[in-house]
């Protein structure tokens, strides 16, 4: 069984692809051949999402989204549907960080990370989830992250949600398993993405003596093991947590 | 143009994956067409699809049979 080509006439839907982690797997899943559609939560994102596709030979196209609007959402849905088909492979990457100490965390700062973060998943899911039970065929790849299972000061907000999608992706997975339709989580480490750039120096450093692999993970790295997720490759996998991180941590 | 009960009969076979003729006014999803739970959503959203309504959950969860489901729907967009 080979990776190659083998996601052609596959309809991907990937949020938050405009940079970083999820730009790297629309254009993996687009390089083995799915037509995919990134979303960005500007039309300048989305537009240079149209331009890398166009760029490196990916069939689909940046759109707008904004994950946390049922509107937005329904919008994007139909006009993909009639324009490239129904998705029947979706990564939920799209994510926010409000860091702060628990004690000086704002309403604002949880409420919105659990919104971005957790609530539109169980909004794209379950919008994309009908068109799958009827194609009997379905991947489904939430985003997670290692802090979601080890914790990390600072980061309570966003580390719930990301230990929530995977609660919810075990869940969806004995659901929907019976359609032919994968629920798994993929929970990257310490990436060099943006969202990693702008941590302190001598954060860096210390997370960096706690990687036996003794590096940052690269973008792409995720994007491969989402795409043998979404291939036919990783078919028997479901309700899967799988961690890449360089052995940060081991679970 | 089918009848209400042709066209309730066609989905119920489609979506349960059995004979036409097996789907008698009746016969209950469950008990004897086979359904699971993820069946008789996936149905009641066919049927919701097919008739261009929305069926509520109470209602929905009542919809056991297919007689039922002609009943409801002659109701509802007679």
């Amino acid at each position: 069984m080979t990776l190659t080509n083998s996601l052609n006439e596959k309809v991907a839907l990937v949020t938050g692809a405009s940079r970083g982690i999820g730009a790297a797997i629309a254009d993996t899943l687009g390089a083995l051949g799915a037509t995919v559609i990134g979303t960005a939560t500007s039309a300048a994102g989305a537009e240079k999402i149209s331009a890398r596709f166009a760029e490196k030979g990916i069939a689909g196209a940046g759109r707008v989204l904004d994950v946390t609007s049922a509107e937005s959402l329904a919008e994007l849905l139909a006009a993909t549907k009639s324009e490239f088909g129904a998705p029947t492979i979706l990564v939920n990457n799209a994510g926010i960080t409000k860091d702060n100490l628990l004690m000086r965390m704002k309403d604002d700062e949880w409420d919105s990370v659990i919104d971005t973060n957790l609530s539109a998943v169980y909004r794209v899911t379950k919008a994309c989830l009908r068109d799958m039970t009827k194609a009997r065929w379905g991947r489904i790849v939430n985003i997670s992250s290692v802090v979601g299972s080890m914790g990390n000061a600072g980061q309570s907000n966003y580390a719930a949600t990301k230990a929530g999608v995977a609660g919810f992706a075990r869940s969806l997975a004995a659901e929907v398993g019976s359609r032919g339709i994968t629920v798994n989580t993929v929970a990257p480490g310490f990436i060099d993405t943006d969202m990693t750039k702008v941590l302190p120096e001598a954060q860096r450093e210390a997370l960096m003596s706690k990687i036996p692999l003794g590096r940052l993970g690269a973008p792409e790295e995720i994007a491969s093991v989402v795409a043998f997720l979404a291939s036919d490759a990783g078919g028997y996998v479901t309700g899967e947590t799988i961690h890449v991180n360089g052995g940060m941590y081991m679970a | 143009m089918s009848s209400i009960e042709e066209r309730v009969k066609k989905i119920v076979a489609e979506q349960l994956g059995v004979k036409e003729e097996d789907v008698k006014p009746e016969a209950s999803f469950v008990e004897d067409l086979g359904a699971d739970s993820l069946d008789t959503v996936e149905l009641v959203m066919a049927l919701e699809e097919e008739f261009e309504t929305e069926i509520p959950d109470e209602e929905a969860e009542k919809i056991t049979t297919v007689q039922l489901a002609i009943d409801y729907i002659k109701e509802n967009l007679g």
